[in-house]
């Protein structure tokens, strides 16, 4: 292929002001209208600090009161700062007054206000059980750089679990390559991708730069990018039901992380595996973050005894 | 007798033209999107040079990733197989190739007769290929031609701990955030290639002595940097991109005599 094309130099600061950021998914928080956390009796936290995003939940009682969920920056204590700052934003409470906190993620350990760190598998499955119900058995975490299988029992306990965490296949940043490539938002690949007649022949599954490298090849074809993005879910589909195939699915099964808001890769992979998936009911990006928020409340309650 | 030897690769179209065992010729063109044309041209280029017109060309056989673009070929040849003739033509004495391309590493295990024994091939994942310095030199900023004198004034190695392309990408962003050096960077970038391609030597088991091919061996700091890691001398031909072309030519000698 043509890597003079392909690679491009990056734009300078000055000139990319004006450029589109196409892979910059949407940062968000949100709060619970109907709960008031000076009514709580223990509140806790959970800060997931991700390669690529970062998030804080605070529970009160153990409901779900705030989320917040950005673009992690580049040190790890400061991104945790942040995403607990924006959640509290607003509503008058402030760190000191959160019984237990629990950092979580690729980040966990630079928390500086967390209590304890427990592993992002722990986190995950704790919160998909939280999320989704206890019925939920495997959970498909899509996260920034890394892909994880997960199964789990009706408590959310880890039974087993399968990573990769090496390439960048199947995972957020690839997709994020290849929004930049196309020149198309990353909230709107899922959608494109469906509108094709037939589906395409995947482009490769095993290396995000041959996969770009193909389609670099397929768009000067003449392939127009829906087509392509197509190819590329497909490719991704396929590359974590191996992932899920080697750990064994077990109904319910779940998708969380951001990749699991990009229908287009979700639809394909419950076709490749033949199972539905269970609707979101929140932010799928907060599953490790609440889960780290859920053992703190455990952790709180031990600690006043309750427990 | 003259014969031609055409390597397609993912990134540049080889041509070699062969008279009885003497390399009479050899052109190198940027394989773009069109491998078809870039063949031709290639073709045509070192036709040129040798002063030949295409009818005097008895056979040409094909190789490379390409190998079924170059419709003009009479027959083709697996690169691992045309690695092999080309080493045992070059160094009679080597055991172990080792062949780093721009999307592609190989390491081959031949005998004394130049016969492939063993091979191991990485071709699912470009961090152990040539692509992986590219990359890197674009984020860095750094001619790609440089990263190997770049490399060597490094006195000490920055850990890197992505093995994936688009993460060792994001890494290095980091890595210069942190303000390390840009030759302890390039010098990183080149051991972390070198760790994949030993490793995957490795499998096959490294025999002296060995050489290393393919474009990746121009970069001296790749070279230094497998050298330490296998702790071994390698041979590296004059031309080590054109190793598939001239093992390609080779096979279209036999092949023109009728082997």
């Amino acid at each position: 292929m043509h890597w003079e094309l392909l690679l491009q130099p990056r734009k300078r600061p000055k000139e990319a002001k004006v450029e589109k950021e196409y892979w910059r998914w949407p940062e968000s928080r949100w709060t619970s209208p109907d709960i008031d956390w000076k009514d709580g009796d223990i509140i806790s936290a959970g800060v997931d600090v991700g390669s690529v995003s970062s998030q804080a939940v605070v529970l009160v009682d153990g409901n779900l009161y705030a989320y917040s969920n950005f673009r992690t920056g580049s040190g790890s204590p400061e991104s945790a700062q942040k995403v607990m700052d924006k959640a509290l934003e607003e509503t008058g409470l402030t760190l000191d007054k959160i019984h237990c906190i629990v950092g979580t993620g690729y980040g966990r350990v630079n928390v500086p206000f967390a209590q304890r760190a427990i592993t992002e598998i722990a986190c995950h499955a704790r919160g998909a059980n939280f999320m989704y119900g206890p019925t939920v058995r495997t959970i498909l975490d899509m996260g920034g750089q890394d892909c994880k299988a997960i199964r789990c029992d009706g408590e959310g306990k880890v039974t087993n679990f399968l990573m990769n965490d090496k390439c960048a296949a199947g995972t957020g940043r690839g997709m994020e390559v290849f929004a930049d490539l196309l020149s198309v938002p990353i909230e709107d690949l899922g959608r494109l991708s469906f509108e094709v007649d037939k589906e395409p022949e995947p482009v490769s599954s095993t290396c995000v730069i041959f996969a770009k490298s193909e389609a670099v090849g397929l768009l000067r074809k003449g392939w127009p990018k829906e087509k392509i993005l197509a190819a590329y879910s497909s490719a991704m589909a396929y590359r974590v039901a191996k992932l899920l195939e080697r750990i064994k699915i077990e109904k319910d099964f779940a998708i969380t992380g951001g990749i699991a808001k990009n229908e287009g890769v979700v639809k394909r992979i419950e076709a490749e595996l033949n199972i539905k998936a269970l609707e979101p009911k929140h932010d799928t990006q907060i599953a490790g973050a609440l889960g780290g928020a859920l053992f703190a409340k455990a952790l709180a309650e031990k600690e006043r005894g309750l427990r | 007798m003259n014969v031609v030897g055409i390597d397609c690769g993912a990134k540049y179209v080889k041509a070699l033209v062969l008279e009885d065992d003497k390399i009479k010729a050899k052109s190198s063109v940027l394989s773009g999107f069109d491998q078809k044309a870039a063949a031709q041209e290639a073709l045509d280029k070192a036709l040129n040079e040798a002063g030949l017109k295409k009818e005097e060309v008895v056979h040409i056989t094909a190789t490379g990733t390409g190998k079924e673009e170059v419709t003009f070929a009479k027959s083709t040849i697996t690169e691992v197989g045309a690695d092999a003739k080309a080493v045992n033509f070059l160094y009679p004495s080597v055991r172990t190739v080792i062949d780093v391309g721009a999307e592609e590493g190989r390491a081959i295990k031949v005998n004394k007769a130049g016969k492939v024994i063993d091979f191991a091939i990485n071709d699912k994942c470009a961090a152990g290929a040539g692509t992986f310095t590219e990359t890197m030199a674009r984020a860095l900023e750094v001619k790609l031609e440089e990263m190997g004198a770049l490399s060597l004034k490094s006195q000490k190695s920055v850990p890197m701990n992505a093995q994936c392309v688009v993460f060792a990408e994001s890494e290095v962003v980091s890595l210069i955030h942190a303000k390390h050096a840009k030759e302890d960077i390039v010098r990183a970038v080149h051991d972390a290639i070198a760790d994949r391609i030993a490793s995957m030597a490795r499998t096959i088991g490294i025999e002296k002595d060995v050489v290393l091919v393919g474009g990746l061996a121009r970069n001296i700091g790749f070279v230094d940097s497998l050298k330490r890691d296998l702790k071994q001398e390698l041979l590296i031909p004059e031309d080590p991109e054109y190793s598939c072309a001239l093992g390609a030519a080779f096979a279209a000698a036999e092949k023109a005599k009728g082997g």
